[in-house]
């Protein structure tokens, strides 16, 4: 009988997965240390199956909708793909912290501050949420957020638009959150367990966050004639790249195939983002506020809007680092991880000495 | 009277692939591996999972039941963390 191993050492990077013939002895053996390992978290997962078999069985079950659970078997390209865009998904949220939290000390109310507070502080819980799930496909904290900050790895491109207006809080709120949470209502069914129930938290979260952001939309829009044309302009200039979030038209994507056969993926991007579309307009309509797309128009037959084209060199200029706020952004997630190391060490130094203490007693 | 040196564990389940591993309930055994198969004899004889997991009981941190309106209080306060809080005009049906 044939077993694979897939094995991190301590540091977790994956060292080996490897394909052995195993005698009855060697198989006692290595399920004392799978066990062993399962506290120590050396060895993830012993599977009795050729690498051939197991993808088959892989697929099968994420064709029957069952989902993959970080134990069982998985190519090393789904695992790769999967902390690539979880990563990038954590990145994005505790990055999406900085544009909003620009407002927090100039929101016009005492009820505004509190609300945009608890706004932001959501967005790191969800960054935890999802660095945690992300660390079951064997990579650490740490080395994500090394990625982040040389660039390896990205984040929504968005969070590199600047927050110049109240206004522009509203319409991150309504807009930005908007179009995140339709990519997430359709996460909540992707195929990687850890994944699909964090994002079943999130979206419980999130909601109020849109709301909100559609709150202080609305008061604008229907304030003094300044106020409106706040209004107005937020949304001009957050529209677009909110439609940008879902990334480029499926043609264009170069992983969307793969992940919508895996069922990372369960909508294309283009569907997501004709649903915001088709979603969105009704609510500019009510704010009696101008749509920036000009070329917008309700398309009886496909029973959706169809919509003008979206700015492409601006989308990939902004990914490739030439957005106004690209290097503050980093610079900024740079210097609060700096500042905040001797918070952690203090309480690394705190957590050693009640060990000391408590072993002494 | 034989002298029993058995640790307590918490036993917790996924009954279904895609769902969370829920607490079971508890027993007693030798070390982790004893417990997983005492779990999977006591806990799921009719198929009631796919996945066990077990921890010493002493390992578990909890909250005091006592001191949970101090330790929960801070959020009882603000009814603005929940969508319902805004209210959406009836033209914009659901957000």
């Amino acid at each position: 009988m044939y077993y694979v191993y897939r094995c991190w050492s301590r540091d977790r990077t994956d060292h080996r997965a490897s394909i052995g013939k195993l005698t009855r002895q060697n198989l006692i053996i290595s399920t004392e240390i799978l066990l062993i390992a399962t506290l120590g978290g050396e060895i993830m997962a012993k599977y009795n199956q050729t690498e051939a078999e197991l993808e088959t069985a892989f697929q099968t079950r994420i064709d029957n909708e069952q989902k993959i659970e970080p134990k069982d078997w998985m190519p090393e390209a789904y695992r790769k793909n999967l902390i690539r865009q979880m990563s990038q998904h954590a990145h994005s949220e505790v990055i999406g912290m900085q544009p909003e939290g620009n407002w927090i000390t100039r929101a016009p109310s005492l009820k505004r501050k509190a609300i945009l507070l608890a706004k932001v502080q959501d967005e790191a819980g969800h960054g935890l949420y999802l660095y945690s799930s992300t660390e079951t496909l064997g990579i650490s904290r740490a080395e994500m957020i090394e990625a982040l900050q040389t660039g390896q790895a990205k984040y929504a491109s968005i969070f590199n638009y600047p927050t110049q207006t109240w206004g522009d809080v509203g319409a991150v709120g309504w807009l930005v959150d908007g179009a995140a949470i339709c990519n997430q209502v359709s996460l909540q069914r992707t195929s990687y367990g850890p994944y699909a129930r964090g994002m079943i938290r999130i979206c419980k979260e999130e909601s109020f966050h849109q709301r909100q952001g559609y709150q202080i939309m609305i008061e604008l829009a229907h304030g003094t004639p300044e106020q409106k044309k706040m209004a107005q302009d937020s949304l001009n200039r957050f529209y677009w790249p909110s439609l940008m979030m879902f990334g480029p038209h499926d043609s264009e994507s170069a992983h969307s195939a793969q992940s919508m056969t895996w069922k990372i993926k369960r909508e294309t991007n283009d569907d997501l983002r004709q649903k915001f579309i088709d979603q969105t307009a009704p609510q500019i309509e009510f704010l009696g506020l101008e749509h920036p797309d000009k070329d917008l128009q309700w398309n009886e037959e496909r029973s959706n809007y169809d919509n003008g084209e979206i700015n492409w060199d601006e989308f990939y200029s902004v990914i490739n680092g030439n957005g106004h706020c690209n290097r503050q952004r980093i610079q900024h997630h740079l210097k609060a991880h700096n500042e905040g190391a001797w918070v952690r060490e203090a309480m690394q130094a705190y957590t050693e000495k009640k060990r000391k203490s408590s072993n002494a007693a | 009277m034989a002298i029993e040196k058995l640790e307590l564990f918490e036993i917790f389940i996924r009954s279904k692939r895609g769902l969370d591993h829920k607490h079971a309930g508890s027993l007693h055994a030798e070390d982790h591996e004893q417990a997983l198969k005492y779990a999977r004899d006591v806990y799921t004889r009719r198929s009631e999972g796919v996945s066990i997991w077990v921890t010493r009981t002493a390992d578990i941190c909890a909250s005091q039941e006592d001191d949970s309106e101090c330790f929960f209080d801070p959020s009882d306060n603000k009814p603005y963390r929940h969508a319902t809080y805004y209210p959406l005009p009836k033209a914009v049906d659901n957000m």
